[in-house]
């Protein structure tokens, strides 16, 4: 029944977007926790997170504002955060692009790392998609998160530091990510991707302003391509 | 002990206004201007590994240093890190995932705190 319809993609996005609930609702809480004791207002607390609506660069700004650093360097570290969202944006274009520019400019909007991981290895696996089709899986990812990580925060905002400790939310986004990307280390030169990347991470936390991470990023990407070109070349001569 | 920072509202309204055009912008360049155009192969190449490379990078030192802990490696985080990628690799479920993840992290974390 009505596989083509961009109905149907919608509501395929939102199924597979579900789980994601489990993190977008305790860290959008954390952050609305963290905001609250860092001072904010409940608007300003929720004015951020729905206009920024970037979970790890928000906590960042937050950090950096409670040890009082100086405002440009706590917008240039929150957005270097964020700045792997560019390179989503390239990697989605391919898929994408042909969309209407309002589509698009509401897809950057709510373009995150759970919408993304969906969306692109869906788009991956299949490859005879429409573009209108994308656009409706796409939307349907964030259909359930977004709202989620709203009324998160806004409970996290309300309930402040009464959250016990013990429930451990600083770790609902490490096992989320963690859990996104190991179903997609299907291949080797993806495997290999993933091991440079954390090893250079690892060794780079040191670089200011969080660069390490995007350092860390493009060494991944580079021995991903890198490890695709050689398996390329050896199936080729066989 | 309501020691709340004294955050100044033009500080704090100049960060959000500024971190909401600038993600906005970061998300919006490459979806928004290169639209349908080609990329060549070498970089798309290097795109098709964004996911693998990125998150990974973004994770990896908060499981070994947990800001929780104040940076001490811990031994509830790293094992429930472990049973997460464990699971989704041979499940290739994200569910199975965050939940083999959560269930260790608060099993562990009852049994030894």
């Amino acid at each position: 029944m009505g596989r083509t319809t961009s109905k149907w993609h919608f509501w395929k996005g939102m199924r597979d977007g579900a789980p994601f609930i489990l993190v977008a609702a305790p860290f959008g809480m954390l952050f609305g926790v963290l905001a609250t004791e860092a001072g904010f207002k409940l608007l300003e607390t929720m004015t951020f997170t729905m206009s920024v609506f970037a979970g790890a660069s928000q906590f960042t700004a937050l950090q950096l504002m409670q040890e009082s650093a100086p405002t440009i360097i706590v917008l240039i570290s929150a957005l270097a955060v964020t700045l792997r969202v560019a390179m989503y944006s390239a990697s989605l274009a391919p898929y994408l692009g042909a969309a209407p520019l309002w589509q698009r400019a509401c897809a950057a909007y709510l373009l995150v790392d759970q919408s993304y991981a969906l969306s692109v290895s869906r788009f991956e696996t299949h490859p005879d998609m429409t573009t209108s089709q994308r656009m409706a899986y796409f939307f349907g990812t964030t259909g359930l998160i977004a709202p989620i990580w709203y009324l998160g925060s806004l409970f996290g905002a309300l309930m402040g530091s009464r959250i016990p400790e013990a429930w451990a939310l600083d770790f609902a986004m490490p096992v989320a990510f963690l859990a996104m990307v190991a179903p997609m280390l299907r291949t080797l030169p993806h495997l290999i991707a993933a091991l440079i990347a954390s090893i250079v991470a690892l060794l780079a936390v040191g670089i200011p302003f969080n660069l390490g991470l995007i350092v860390a990023g493009f060494c991944g990407m580079m021995a991903g391509a890198q490890a695709e070109l050689v398996m390329g070349r050896r199936k080729g001569q066989t | 002990m309501n020691a709340t920072p004294g955050l100044d509202p033009v500080t704090v309204w100049i960060v959000i206004i500024g971190m909401a055009v600038g993600s906005f912008a970061l998300r919006f360049v490459f979806l928004g201007i290169i639209g349908d155009r080609p990329l060549p192969p070498w970089l798309l190449r290097h795109l098709r590994y964004t996911a693998v490379a990125i998150l990974p990078a973004l994770v990896v030192p908060l499981v070994v240093w947990p800001a929780a802990t104040g940076g001490e490696p811990d031994v509830p985080r790293l094992v429930a890190a472990l049973a997460t990628v464990v699971a989704g690799v041979l499940t290739r479920s994200v569910i199975a995932g965050i939940l083999a993840g959560a269930v260790t992290l608060f099993a562990l974390l009852y049994l030894l705190v």
